[in-house]
Protein backbone atom coordinates (compact mmCIF):
# COMPACT_ATOMS: atom_id res chain seq x y z
CA UNK A 1 0.00 0.00 0.00
CA UNK A 2 1.40 3.28 -1.01
CA UNK A 3 2.17 5.74 1.53
CA UNK A 4 -0.69 8.51 1.12
CA UNK A 5 1.90 11.60 1.60
CA UNK A 6 3.85 10.42 -1.07
CA UNK A 7 1.19 9.56 -3.66
CA UNK A 8 -0.06 13.48 -3.06
CA UNK A 9 3.11 14.37 -3.19
CA UNK A 10 3.44 12.39 -7.12
CA UNK A 11 0.42 13.83 -7.99
CA UNK A 12 0.61 17.57 -7.09
CA UNK A 13 1.22 20.82 -9.01
CA UNK A 14 -1.91 20.22 -11.18
CA UNK A 15 -1.99 20.34 -15.05
CA UNK A 16 1.18 22.13 -14.35
CA UNK A 17 3.06 19.37 -12.41
CA UNK A 18 1.38 16.57 -14.35
CA UNK A 19 2.84 18.11 -17.66
CA UNK A 20 6.26 18.42 -16.03
CA UNK A 21 6.35 15.10 -14.95
CA UNK A 22 5.16 13.98 -18.45
CA UNK A 23 8.39 15.70 -19.00
CA UNK A 24 11.17 14.65 -17.07
CA UNK A 25 9.39 11.24 -17.75
CA UNK A 26 10.19 11.78 -21.23
CA UNK A 27 12.80 13.49 -21.85
CA UNK A 28 15.05 13.65 -18.67
CA UNK A 29 17.60 16.15 -18.56
CA UNK A 30 20.93 13.02 -19.15
CA UNK A 31 18.85 12.47 -22.77
CA UNK A 32 17.85 15.68 -23.75
CA UNK A 33 21.22 16.73 -23.03
CA UNK A 34 23.40 13.91 -23.54
CA UNK A 35 27.17 13.92 -22.92
CA UNK A 36 27.47 10.23 -24.09
CA UNK A 37 26.73 8.62 -27.76
CA UNK A 38 26.34 4.88 -29.04
CA UNK A 39 29.43 4.11 -30.08
CA UNK A 40 27.98 2.89 -33.50
CA UNK A 41 27.58 6.66 -34.38
CA UNK A 42 30.92 7.31 -36.30
CA UNK A 43 30.12 8.42 -39.25
CA UNK A 44 30.35 11.63 -41.50
CA UNK A 45 26.22 11.15 -42.51
CA UNK A 46 25.89 12.39 -38.69
CA UNK A 47 27.32 15.45 -39.41
CA UNK A 48 24.69 16.64 -41.48
CA UNK A 49 21.57 16.22 -38.62
CA UNK A 50 23.79 19.50 -37.05
CA UNK A 51 25.05 21.28 -40.16
CA UNK A 52 21.36 21.54 -41.49
CA UNK A 53 20.03 23.04 -37.78
CA UNK A 54 23.14 24.94 -37.74
CA UNK A 55 22.21 26.76 -41.28
CA UNK A 56 18.11 27.07 -40.52
CA UNK A 57 19.75 29.33 -37.75
CA UNK A 58 22.03 31.39 -39.85
CA UNK A 59 18.63 31.42 -42.01
CA UNK A 60 16.73 33.07 -39.45
CA UNK A 61 19.15 34.96 -38.32
CA UNK A 62 19.91 36.68 -41.67
CA UNK A 63 16.30 36.86 -42.36
CA UNK A 64 16.16 38.63 -39.32
CA UNK A 65 18.77 41.14 -40.47
CA UNK A 66 16.84 41.99 -43.47
CA UNK A 67 13.34 42.31 -41.42
CA UNK A 68 15.26 44.93 -39.62
CA UNK A 69 15.15 47.46 -42.67
CA UNK A 70 11.83 46.07 -44.36
CA UNK A 71 12.14 44.21 -47.67
CA UNK A 72 13.27 46.96 -50.13
CA UNK A 73 16.45 47.88 -48.09
CA UNK A 74 18.45 44.99 -49.82
CA UNK A 75 17.71 46.99 -53.24
CA UNK A 76 19.26 50.08 -52.61
CA UNK A 77 21.86 49.44 -49.72
CA UNK A 78 24.94 47.61 -50.73
CA UNK A 79 25.00 46.18 -46.91
CA UNK A 80 21.46 45.17 -47.66
CA UNK A 81 22.76 43.63 -50.57
CA UNK A 82 25.47 41.09 -48.87
CA UNK A 83 22.93 40.65 -46.17
CA UNK A 84 20.44 39.38 -48.52
CA UNK A 85 23.30 37.22 -50.14
CA UNK A 86 24.21 35.72 -46.80
CA UNK A 87 20.25 34.96 -46.91
CA UNK A 88 20.61 33.36 -49.94
CA UNK A 89 23.42 31.17 -49.64
CA UNK A 90 22.47 30.04 -45.75
CA UNK A 91 19.47 28.67 -47.83
CA UNK A 92 21.37 26.92 -50.17
CA UNK A 93 23.70 25.56 -47.49
CA UNK A 94 20.13 24.48 -45.40
CA UNK A 95 18.57 22.55 -48.40
CA UNK A 96 21.92 20.99 -49.32
CA UNK A 97 23.01 19.78 -45.94
CA UNK A 98 18.94 18.71 -45.27
CA UNK A 99 19.08 16.49 -48.50
CA UNK A 100 21.82 14.62 -47.63
CA UNK A 101 21.19 14.66 -44.40
CA UNK A 102 17.25 13.00 -45.49
CA UNK A 103 19.07 10.90 -48.04
CA UNK A 104 21.68 9.52 -45.55
CA UNK A 105 18.48 8.79 -42.79
CA UNK A 106 16.72 6.89 -46.03
CA UNK A 107 19.72 4.36 -46.28
CA UNK A 108 20.02 4.24 -42.69
CA UNK A 109 16.39 3.10 -42.11
CA UNK A 110 16.17 5.40 -39.64
CA UNK A 111 12.63 5.28 -39.02
CA UNK A 112 13.11 1.47 -36.85
CA UNK A 113 12.30 1.41 -33.49
CA UNK A 114 9.24 3.25 -33.06
CA UNK A 115 10.89 6.06 -35.09
CA UNK A 116 8.44 6.34 -37.78
CA UNK A 117 7.42 10.11 -36.06
CA UNK A 118 10.75 11.24 -36.36
CA UNK A 119 11.22 10.30 -40.15
CA UNK A 120 7.52 12.08 -40.42
CA UNK A 121 8.23 15.19 -39.14
CA UNK A 122 11.89 15.12 -40.72
CA UNK A 123 9.82 14.58 -44.04
CA UNK A 124 7.32 17.07 -43.72
CA UNK A 125 9.93 19.81 -42.51
CA UNK A 126 11.92 19.45 -46.19
CA UNK A 127 8.39 20.41 -47.41
CA UNK A 128 7.92 23.38 -45.60
CA UNK A 129 11.34 24.30 -45.88
CA UNK A 130 10.60 24.20 -50.01
CA UNK A 131 7.39 26.56 -49.23
CA UNK A 132 9.45 28.76 -47.01
CA UNK A 133 12.01 29.04 -50.13
CA UNK A 134 9.81 29.26 -52.50
CA UNK A 135 7.87 32.66 -51.13
CA UNK A 136 10.96 34.06 -50.64
CA UNK A 137 11.70 33.85 -53.97
CA UNK A 138 8.66 35.28 -54.65
CA UNK A 139 9.05 38.57 -52.47
CA UNK A 140 12.45 39.28 -53.70
CA UNK A 141 10.54 42.09 -55.82
CA UNK A 142 12.84 41.89 -58.50
CA UNK A 143 12.89 40.16 -61.97
CA UNK A 144 12.92 36.57 -60.66
CA UNK A 145 9.47 36.86 -58.37
CA UNK A 146 7.76 38.55 -61.53
CA UNK A 147 8.57 35.74 -63.59
CA UNK A 148 8.70 33.13 -60.67
CA UNK A 149 5.21 34.25 -59.88
CA UNK A 150 3.83 34.28 -63.21
CA UNK A 151 4.52 30.64 -63.72
CA UNK A 152 3.86 29.43 -60.45
CA UNK A 153 0.17 30.36 -60.44
CA UNK A 154 -0.64 28.37 -63.56
CA UNK A 155 0.11 24.89 -60.96
CA UNK A 156 -1.85 26.11 -57.89
CA UNK A 157 -4.53 27.35 -59.48
CA UNK A 158 -5.20 24.48 -61.90
CA UNK A 159 -5.59 22.35 -58.35
CA UNK A 160 -7.67 25.29 -56.57
CA UNK A 161 -5.11 26.33 -54.06
CA UNK A 162 -4.58 29.90 -55.87
CA UNK A 163 -7.97 30.72 -55.08
CA UNK A 164 -6.76 31.13 -51.60
CA UNK A 165 -2.77 31.20 -51.73
CA UNK A 166 -1.97 33.71 -54.41
CA UNK A 167 1.58 34.35 -55.45
CA UNK A 168 0.86 36.89 -57.13
CA UNK A 169 0.09 38.88 -53.84
CA UNK A 170 3.74 40.32 -52.31
CA UNK A 171 1.67 40.90 -48.89
CA UNK A 172 0.29 38.01 -48.26
CA UNK A 173 3.14 36.03 -50.03
CA UNK A 174 5.68 37.96 -47.33
CA UNK A 175 3.42 37.30 -44.54
CA UNK A 176 3.87 33.36 -45.30
CA UNK A 177 7.42 33.57 -45.73
CA UNK A 178 7.94 35.52 -42.18
CA UNK A 179 5.39 34.56 -40.15
CA UNK A 180 3.95 31.50 -41.08
CA UNK A 181 6.03 29.36 -42.97
CA UNK A 182 8.93 30.37 -40.16
CA UNK A 183 7.20 29.14 -37.07
CA UNK A 184 5.81 26.02 -38.71
CA UNK A 185 9.62 24.76 -39.74
CA UNK A 186 10.49 26.16 -36.54
CA UNK A 187 8.15 24.27 -34.25
CA UNK A 188 8.62 21.05 -36.67
CA UNK A 189 12.49 21.28 -36.45
CA UNK A 190 11.77 21.60 -32.49
CA UNK A 191 9.67 18.19 -32.40
CA UNK A 192 11.98 16.58 -34.80
CA UNK A 193 15.11 17.06 -32.90
CA UNK A 194 13.07 16.23 -29.33
CA UNK A 195 12.41 13.10 -30.86
CA UNK A 196 15.65 12.64 -31.80
CA UNK A 197 16.54 12.50 -28.55
CA UNK A 198 13.67 10.95 -27.17
CA UNK A 199 13.93 7.84 -28.88
CA UNK A 200 17.88 7.89 -29.72
CA UNK A 201 19.91 7.20 -32.60
CA UNK A 202 18.85 4.31 -34.39
CA UNK A 203 21.02 1.19 -34.28
CA UNK A 204 22.74 -0.22 -37.27
CA UNK A 205 20.77 -2.83 -39.21
CA UNK A 206 20.59 -6.08 -37.60
CA UNK A 207 22.63 -5.08 -34.87
CA UNK A 208 22.59 -7.24 -31.42
CA UNK A 209 22.97 -5.44 -28.36
CA UNK A 210 26.37 -7.16 -26.84
CA UNK A 211 26.23 -9.69 -23.98
CA UNK A 212 27.48 -8.24 -20.80
CA UNK A 213 31.11 -8.84 -20.33
CA UNK A 214 32.10 -8.61 -24.26
CA UNK A 215 32.48 -4.55 -23.87
CA UNK A 216 34.54 -3.34 -21.50
CA UNK A 217 32.51 -0.88 -20.32
CA UNK A 218 32.21 2.59 -22.65
CA UNK A 219 34.67 2.69 -25.75
CA UNK B 1 13.19 -10.72 -47.81
CA UNK B 2 11.05 -9.75 -44.32
CA UNK B 3 10.01 -6.43 -44.38
CA UNK B 4 12.16 -4.17 -41.94
CA UNK B 5 8.82 -3.84 -39.58
CA UNK B 6 8.04 -7.60 -38.83
CA UNK B 7 11.73 -8.37 -38.01
CA UNK B 8 12.26 -8.58 -34.16
CA UNK B 9 12.12 -5.55 -32.36
CA UNK B 10 14.95 -2.88 -32.58
CA UNK B 11 17.22 -2.85 -29.89
CA UNK B 12 17.08 0.62 -27.59
CA UNK B 13 20.00 2.59 -28.61
CA UNK B 14 20.96 3.01 -24.89
CA UNK B 15 21.63 -0.77 -24.48
CA UNK B 16 24.90 -0.08 -26.72
CA UNK B 17 28.12 0.56 -25.59
CA UNK B 18 28.94 4.38 -25.75
CA UNK B 19 31.67 7.00 -26.32
CA UNK B 20 32.18 10.28 -25.26
CA UNK B 21 29.59 13.11 -26.75
CA UNK B 22 29.27 16.90 -26.49
CA UNK B 23 26.00 18.05 -27.98
CA UNK B 24 26.79 21.54 -27.50
CA UNK B 25 30.16 21.73 -28.46
CA UNK B 26 28.94 20.20 -31.76
CA UNK B 27 26.40 22.25 -32.42
CA UNK B 28 28.16 25.54 -31.79
CA UNK B 29 31.50 24.11 -34.02
CA UNK B 30 28.92 23.54 -36.61
CA UNK B 31 27.42 27.04 -36.28
CA UNK B 32 30.66 28.52 -36.48
CA UNK B 33 31.72 26.74 -39.65
CA UNK B 34 28.44 27.24 -41.45
CA UNK B 35 28.39 31.13 -40.55
CA UNK B 36 32.23 31.10 -41.78
CA UNK B 37 30.66 29.54 -45.04
CA UNK B 38 27.84 31.64 -45.44
CA UNK B 39 29.92 34.53 -45.05
CA UNK B 40 32.33 33.50 -47.79
CA UNK B 41 29.88 32.19 -50.44
CA UNK B 42 27.88 35.85 -50.32
CA UNK B 43 31.35 37.54 -50.34
CA UNK B 44 32.55 35.93 -53.24
CA UNK B 45 29.02 35.32 -55.39
CA UNK B 46 26.91 37.94 -54.02
CA UNK B 47 23.18 37.46 -55.15
CA UNK B 48 21.42 38.22 -58.37
CA UNK B 49 18.95 40.88 -58.57
CA UNK B 50 17.44 41.91 -61.70
CA UNK B 51 15.20 44.69 -61.59
CA UNK B 52 11.56 44.26 -62.54
CA UNK B 53 10.02 44.65 -65.65
CA UNK B 54 7.83 47.61 -65.64
CA UNK B 55 4.66 48.46 -67.83
CA UNK B 56 6.80 52.03 -68.69
CA UNK B 57 9.78 49.70 -69.61
CA UNK B 58 7.68 46.83 -71.54
CA UNK B 59 5.45 50.02 -72.90
CA UNK B 60 8.37 52.09 -73.94
CA UNK B 61 10.70 49.02 -74.81
CA UNK B 62 8.29 46.78 -77.36
CA UNK B 63 5.12 49.40 -77.90
CA UNK B 64 3.62 46.67 -80.34
CA UNK B 65 3.24 43.78 -77.99
CA UNK B 66 2.11 46.11 -75.33
CA UNK B 67 -0.88 47.09 -77.55
CA UNK B 68 -1.61 43.80 -79.21
CA UNK B 69 -1.82 42.90 -75.47
CA UNK B 70 -3.92 45.48 -74.70
CA UNK B 71 -6.50 45.07 -77.51
CA UNK B 72 -6.72 41.49 -76.32
CA UNK B 73 -7.91 42.49 -72.96
CA UNK B 74 -10.27 44.51 -74.14
CA UNK B 75 -11.31 42.20 -76.56
CA UNK B 76 -11.40 39.64 -73.96
CA UNK B 77 -8.75 37.41 -75.74
CA UNK B 78 -5.96 37.44 -73.64
CA UNK B 79 -4.91 34.54 -71.84
CA UNK B 80 -6.15 36.06 -68.81
CA UNK B 81 -9.34 37.02 -69.90
CA UNK B 82 -9.79 33.23 -71.27
CA UNK B 83 -8.26 32.10 -67.30
CA UNK B 84 -11.16 30.63 -65.58
CA UNK B 85 -11.32 30.55 -62.04
CA UNK B 86 -9.24 31.95 -59.80
CA UNK B 87 -9.89 35.11 -61.80
CA UNK B 88 -13.48 34.37 -64.20
CA UNK B 89 -15.71 32.23 -65.02
CA UNK B 90 -14.95 31.22 -68.57
CA UNK B 91 -17.02 28.73 -69.56
CA UNK B 92 -14.98 25.28 -69.94
CA UNK B 93 -11.95 26.85 -68.85
CA UNK B 94 -9.87 24.86 -66.01
CA UNK B 95 -7.68 21.76 -65.66
CA UNK B 96 -8.61 18.56 -64.47
CA UNK B 97 -7.26 15.57 -62.89
CA UNK B 98 -9.05 13.20 -64.57
CA UNK B 99 -13.43 13.65 -63.52
CA UNK B 100 -11.73 16.02 -60.75
CA UNK B 101 -12.52 19.96 -61.59
CA UNK B 102 -10.42 21.58 -58.67
CA UNK B 103 -10.15 24.68 -60.49
CA UNK B 104 -13.61 25.66 -60.89
CA UNK B 105 -14.45 24.08 -57.54
CA UNK B 106 -12.86 26.84 -56.05
CA UNK B 107 -14.26 29.71 -57.33
CA UNK B 108 -13.73 33.12 -58.66
CA UNK B 109 -11.91 34.62 -55.87
CA UNK B 110 -9.97 36.98 -57.33
CA UNK B 111 -12.07 38.17 -60.09
CA UNK B 112 -10.42 40.36 -62.94
CA UNK B 113 -12.32 42.14 -66.05
CA UNK B 114 -9.18 42.31 -67.96
CA UNK B 115 -11.20 45.36 -70.01
CA UNK B 116 -12.28 46.96 -67.10
CA UNK B 117 -9.70 46.28 -65.39
CA UNK B 118 -6.54 46.62 -67.60
CA UNK B 119 -7.84 49.37 -69.99
CA UNK B 120 -11.66 50.82 -69.42
CA UNK B 121 -10.85 51.97 -65.62
CA UNK B 122 -7.37 53.00 -65.95
CA UNK B 123 -8.52 55.30 -68.83
CA UNK B 124 -11.51 56.98 -67.45
CA UNK B 125 -9.06 57.71 -64.02
CA UNK B 126 -6.46 59.49 -65.54
CA UNK B 127 -6.71 63.29 -67.43
CA UNK B 128 -8.97 62.55 -70.48
CA UNK B 129 -8.54 64.26 -73.86
CA UNK B 130 -11.92 64.66 -75.60
CA UNK B 131 -11.06 62.17 -78.02
CA UNK B 132 -10.48 59.60 -75.62
CA UNK B 133 -13.92 60.51 -73.61
CA UNK B 134 -15.70 60.12 -77.09
CA UNK B 135 -14.01 56.66 -77.80
CA UNK B 136 -15.11 55.35 -74.09
CA UNK B 137 -18.82 56.72 -74.72
CA UNK B 138 -18.35 55.02 -78.52
CA UNK B 139 -16.92 51.76 -76.58
CA UNK B 140 -19.85 52.00 -73.64
CA UNK B 141 -22.51 52.29 -76.13
CA UNK B 142 -21.47 49.23 -78.56
CA UNK B 143 -22.60 45.64 -77.88
CA UNK B 144 -20.40 43.06 -76.88
CA UNK B 145 -20.29 41.68 -80.60
CA UNK B 146 -20.12 45.02 -82.02
CA UNK B 147 -16.84 45.64 -79.55
CA UNK B 148 -15.50 42.14 -80.36
CA UNK B 149 -15.69 42.79 -84.02
CA UNK B 150 -13.61 46.03 -83.26
CA UNK B 151 -11.09 44.46 -81.54
CA UNK B 152 -10.90 41.10 -83.44
CA UNK B 153 -10.02 43.73 -86.73
CA UNK B 154 -7.64 45.49 -85.33
CA UNK B 155 -5.68 43.14 -83.60
CA UNK B 156 -5.52 41.83 -86.85
CA UNK B 157 -4.45 44.81 -88.49
CA UNK B 158 -1.79 45.05 -85.62
CA UNK B 159 -0.12 41.63 -86.45
CA UNK B 160 0.40 42.74 -90.63
CA UNK B 161 1.80 45.97 -89.22
CA UNK B 162 5.59 45.97 -89.44
CA UNK B 163 7.06 45.04 -86.19
CA UNK B 164 3.24 45.26 -84.98
CA UNK B 165 3.76 49.12 -84.49
CA UNK B 166 0.34 50.58 -84.02
CA UNK B 167 1.84 53.79 -85.95
CA UNK B 168 1.84 51.97 -89.45
CA UNK B 169 -1.64 49.70 -88.83
CA UNK B 170 -3.29 50.13 -92.35
CA UNK B 171 -6.62 52.18 -91.80
CA UNK B 172 -9.82 50.48 -91.48
CA UNK B 173 -13.46 49.39 -89.39
CA UNK B 174 -11.78 49.52 -85.92
CA UNK B 175 -14.11 52.14 -83.92
CA UNK B 176 -12.73 53.76 -81.21
CA UNK B 177 -10.41 50.73 -80.25
CA UNK B 178 -7.10 52.35 -81.77
CA UNK B 179 -8.03 55.72 -79.25
CA UNK B 180 -8.54 53.84 -76.55
CA UNK B 181 -5.28 51.59 -76.83
CA UNK B 182 -3.16 54.52 -78.31
CA UNK B 183 -4.42 56.45 -74.66
CA UNK B 184 -3.79 53.50 -72.67
CA UNK B 185 0.14 53.09 -74.72
CA UNK B 186 0.72 56.87 -73.58
CA UNK B 187 0.04 56.41 -70.08
CA UNK B 188 2.02 53.22 -69.77
CA UNK B 189 4.84 55.04 -71.25
CA UNK B 190 4.50 58.43 -69.03
CA UNK B 191 4.65 55.35 -65.62
CA UNK B 192 0.84 56.48 -64.98
CA UNK B 193 -0.48 53.03 -65.64
CA UNK B 194 2.13 50.99 -62.88
CA UNK B 195 0.51 53.06 -60.28
CA UNK B 196 -3.29 52.29 -61.49
CA UNK B 197 -3.47 49.09 -62.09
CA UNK B 198 -1.66 48.55 -58.47
CA UNK B 199 -3.44 51.22 -56.76
CA UNK B 200 -7.29 51.10 -58.02
CA UNK B 201 -8.64 53.09 -55.51
CA UNK B 202 -6.63 52.24 -52.68
CA UNK B 203 -3.65 54.42 -51.14
CA UNK B 204 -1.85 51.60 -49.35
CA UNK B 205 -1.76 47.89 -51.56
CA UNK B 206 0.51 45.09 -51.40
CA UNK B 207 -1.05 43.30 -54.39
CA UNK B 208 0.43 43.12 -57.72
CA UNK B 209 -2.11 40.46 -59.31
CA UNK B 210 -3.48 42.59 -62.00
CA UNK B 211 0.04 44.08 -63.62
CA UNK B 212 1.45 40.84 -63.32
CA UNK B 213 -1.55 38.93 -65.21
CA UNK B 214 -1.52 41.74 -67.56
CA UNK B 215 2.37 41.90 -67.84
CA UNK B 216 2.32 38.03 -68.30
CA UNK B 217 0.15 38.16 -71.14
CA UNK B 218 2.34 39.94 -73.32
CA UNK B 219 5.18 38.35 -74.82
CA UNK B 220 7.98 41.20 -73.61
CA UNK B 221 8.24 39.36 -70.15
CA UNK B 222 8.03 35.70 -71.67
CA UNK B 223 11.33 36.69 -74.22
CA UNK B 224 13.05 37.86 -71.50
CA UNK B 225 12.76 35.08 -69.64
CA UNK B 226 13.90 32.93 -72.10
CA UNK B 227 17.00 34.95 -72.72
CA UNK B 228 17.69 33.88 -69.10
CA UNK B 229 16.75 30.65 -69.21
CA UNK B 230 13.63 30.79 -67.67
CA UNK B 231 11.34 29.08 -69.65
CA UNK B 232 9.19 26.26 -68.79
CA UNK B 233 11.04 24.24 -71.45
CA UNK B 234 13.66 25.36 -69.72
CA UNK B 235 13.43 23.96 -66.51
CA UNK B 236 11.69 26.97 -65.73
CA UNK B 237 11.26 28.54 -62.11
CA UNK B 238 13.81 26.53 -60.29
CA UNK B 239 16.24 28.54 -62.21
CA UNK B 240 16.81 32.35 -61.54
CA UNK B 241 18.84 34.72 -63.56
CA UNK B 242 22.60 34.62 -63.73
CA UNK B 243 24.53 31.77 -63.06
CA UNK B 244 23.09 30.79 -59.06
CA UNK B 245 21.90 27.38 -58.26
CA UNK B 246 18.33 28.43 -58.09
CA UNK B 247 15.74 26.46 -56.24
CA UNK B 248 17.41 23.41 -57.54
CA UNK B 249 15.30 21.29 -55.01
CA UNK B 250 12.18 21.57 -56.97
CA UNK B 251 13.78 19.27 -59.78
CA UNK B 252 11.59 16.73 -59.63
CA UNK B 253 8.49 19.19 -59.79
CA UNK B 254 10.13 20.70 -62.56
CA UNK B 255 10.88 17.57 -64.62
CA UNK B 256 7.74 16.19 -65.21
CA UNK B 257 6.87 18.85 -67.57
CA UNK B 258 9.74 18.11 -69.40
CA UNK B 259 8.32 14.76 -70.68
CA UNK B 260 5.03 13.59 -72.15
CA UNK B 261 2.40 12.79 -71.21
CA UNK B 262 2.89 15.92 -69.12
CA UNK B 263 4.49 18.35 -71.90
CA UNK B 264 1.53 17.88 -74.10
CA UNK B 265 -0.88 17.90 -71.48
CA UNK B 266 -4.01 20.99 -71.65
CA UNK B 267 -4.01 19.47 -67.86
CA UNK B 268 -0.53 19.34 -67.11
CA UNK B 269 -0.12 21.62 -64.15
CA UNK B 270 -2.88 19.90 -62.09
CA UNK B 271 -1.66 16.33 -63.42
CA UNK B 272 1.87 17.41 -61.76
CA UNK B 273 0.81 18.79 -58.50
CA UNK B 274 -1.54 15.40 -58.36
CA UNK B 275 1.87 13.68 -58.86
CA UNK B 276 3.58 15.56 -56.36
CA UNK B 277 0.98 15.46 -54.10
CA UNK B 278 0.73 11.99 -54.24
CA UNK B 279 4.97 11.37 -54.01
CA UNK B 280 5.71 13.57 -51.36
CA UNK B 281 2.54 11.91 -49.30
CA UNK B 282 4.83 8.93 -50.14
CA UNK B 283 7.83 10.31 -48.44
CA UNK B 284 6.23 11.47 -45.95
CA UNK B 285 5.22 7.57 -45.79
CA UNK B 286 8.32 5.72 -46.26
CA UNK B 287 8.14 3.92 -43.12
CA UNK B 288 4.83 2.12 -44.11
CA UNK B 289 5.19 1.38 -47.34
CA UNK B 290 6.43 -2.17 -48.40
CA UNK B 291 9.05 -2.26 -50.64
CA UNK B 292 10.38 1.26 -50.67
CA UNK B 293 10.85 0.70 -46.57
CA UNK B 294 13.16 -2.29 -47.81
CA UNK B 295 15.18 -0.17 -50.14
CA UNK B 296 18.15 0.56 -47.49
CA UNK B 297 18.32 -3.46 -46.75
CA UNK B 298 18.55 -4.36 -50.40
CA UNK B 299 21.12 -1.61 -50.95
CA UNK B 300 23.23 -1.73 -48.08
CA UNK B 301 24.67 1.46 -48.47
CA UNK B 302 24.02 1.32 -44.92
CA UNK B 303 27.26 -1.39 -44.44
CA UNK B 304 29.25 2.06 -45.46
CA UNK B 305 27.63 4.15 -43.15
CA UNK B 306 27.98 1.73 -40.26
CA UNK B 307 31.28 -0.12 -41.54
CA UNK B 308 33.01 0.03 -37.95
CA UNK B 309 30.86 -1.04 -36.41
CA UNK B 310 29.99 -4.35 -38.65
CA UNK B 311 33.74 -4.85 -38.85
CA UNK B 312 33.97 -5.12 -34.83
CA UNK B 313 31.35 -7.47 -35.25
CA UNK B 314 33.49 -9.82 -37.51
Amino acid sequence: MSDPATSREVRSGGWTGAVRRYAVRTLPPEKLLPDTQPAYMASWIYVFGVLTVSALVVVVATGCLLALEGPGWWHVSSVGKYVNSLHLWSVELFMFFMVIHLWGKFFMAAWRGRRAMTWMTGAVCFLASVGAAFTGYLTQQNFDSQWISGQAKDGLNAVGIGAWFNVLDFGQMLMWHIVLLPLALGGLTGLHVLLVRRRGIVPPIDATVPTPGAVEGRL
Amino acid sequence: MKPLSRRTAEPESAAFPTRPYDLLKEFTIALVVVALLTAGLAALFSSPDDKPVTLAAWSAAAPGDFTATAVAELGATSMTAQYGPPYNDTPGAGQKIGPLGLQRAAGVRIPVDTAEDFVLRPLRQAPEPAEVTAALAAWSAASTDRQQTWTAAYADALGKAPNGDPTQVAPGDYGPVPALAGRLLTLAQAGGLDGQLLAQGHFYQTDYTKPVLFLADGTYLAGLADGQHLSGDQWGMMNETGNYPGQAWLWLYTFWYQIDPFKSSTNADALIWALMAVLSLGLVLVPFIPGVRSVPRWTKVYRLIWRDHYRGQR
